[in-house]
């Protein structure tokens, strides 16, 4: 067991992920970001970004919450609330 | 000890083509979004005279001939479909009667977009345990009347058309032992139902299984055929979209050297008719010849899938 991760090593995390699966730039990563308006993220990709971050943090994201998870903050406060990075 | 193997293969393309514009203009999207979503280019759509048995007898007829087993040495035909016009009858029987498999049992698989694959694996244990000396296998679906052309999330994705294998005694066995899985807990992710009959699909939730769940079955699948990933000439995974394709591939790890089909970009998703539909055509084309290991992987619906390493007719 391990503390759960704060706020902005989430942030800080989702950037890697979303570089290394769609080479977005980390400084594009901020909480206002829209995965779809503002980084281009499709819905198929943002599949593989929830299975990264699901590995990286020990996290289960449903289905269901991926339909409200708009922006960067939305994943960031879903992951912590979940418990991210405590598993 | 008897021994199964591909003995002939057959594809029966639809001749007319659509394209993504035409598609697009009724969907609010574009060729660009079609493309960049599912690869797909182009697709074949089944004419008023192509019937799901029709496409299957024309598959069924160029691997008997490609084969050379008549159709008299036919001693099971076997249909994946899952889109006969209505539950009964199933489409083997006649498929069987028209190509003159007069000595065959016929009967249709359902395993979705992973008949083929599910359907090789029992003919080659038929020929194996010596309930039959040859079985034509057909994958054979006309999809497209079931779609809905004004859904944004499917019209796109769907092709018509078939493809068949011959399945045999040979001197050695060249199909491997299959790998099979299924997750029904997620029935209700591809479904075809109401009146008239519809398809209807949660992409993302299928895209998810199929990136995560895939992979892990095609290693176990080569395993069972004691090849190692590098040994295969070509891997041939069920058409369903090429960003699925491109996951695995790099799931995978599979080097160049190894053939991968995209005939999605091409034909669309033909669900049980498309693994056999893009292992013809790497045939055709030459991209593979007799002996070359190639690693089959159908899935979909059910959620359902099988996976087994044949070597090329």
């Amino acid at each position: 067991m391990t503390a759960a991760v704060d706020r902005p090593s989430l942030l800080a995390g989702l950037a890697e992920v979303l570089h290394e699966v769609a080479g977005t730039p980390a400084e594009k990563v901020v909480p206002e970001a829209g995965f779809e308006a503002d980084l281009d993220i499709d819905s198929l990709t943002m599949v593989e970004v929830v299975v990264a971050c699901e590995e990286k943090w020990g996290v289960r994201i449903p289905d269901e919450a991926l339909e409200g998870m708009r922006t960067v903050g939305d994943a960031v406060d879903f992951i912590a609330t979940a418990g991210g990075g405590a598993a | 000890m008897r021994a199964a193997g591909l003995l002939g293969l057959g594809a029966h393309r639809p001749a007319l083509r659509v394209d993504n514009l035409e598609i697009a203009r009724r969907t609010d999207s574009s060729d660009g979004w079609i493309r960049e979503r599912s690869g797909i280019v182009t697709r074949g759509v089944a004419g008023d005279d192509e019937s799901v048995v029709d496409m299957a007898t024309s598959a069924g007829g160029k691997a008997l001939a490609a084969s050379g087993v008549p159709a008299e040495s036919i001693g099971l035909v076997l249909l994946a479909t899952c889109s006969m016009p209505g539950p009964l009858p199933g489409g083997s029987p006649e498929v069987a009667a028209r190509l003159g498999a007069v000595h065959a049992g016929a009967s249709d698989v359902g395993a979705g977009c992973a008949g083929f694959t599910y359907a090789v694996s029992m003919a080659a244990d038929a020929v194996r345990c010596g309930t039959a000396d040859n079985v034509l296998v057909i994958g054979a679906e006309k999809l497209m009347p079931m779609v809905d052309p004004d859904d944004r999330g499917t019209a796109f994705l769907f092709g018509d058309g078939a493809g068949a294998a011959v399945v045999g005694l040979a001197d050695q066995d060249t199909i491997g032992r299959v790998a099979w899985s299924h997750d029904g807990a997620q029935h209700e992710r591809l479904v075809i139902d109401g009146s008239p009959l519809r398809l209807k699909m949660e992409g993302r939730a299928i895209y998810r299984w199929a990136t995560t769940a895939l992979p892990d079955l095609a290693r176990r699948a080569c395993e069972q055929a004691g090849v190692s990933i590098e040994d295969l000439a070509a891997f041939v995974p069920h058409q369903a979209n090429l960003r699925i394709t491109e996951s695995v591939v790099k799931s995978l790890g599979l080097p160049d050297s190894v053939v991968v089909a995209r005939d999605v970009v091409d034909s669309g998703n033909t669900s049980a008719a498309s693994v056999p539909l893009a292992l013809t055509r790497l045939h055709e084309q030459g991209e593979i010849s007799k002996g070359d290991l190639v690693l089959l992987l159908g899935f979909g619906a059910g959620l359902t899938a099988a996976g087994q390493v044949v070597r090329c007719p």
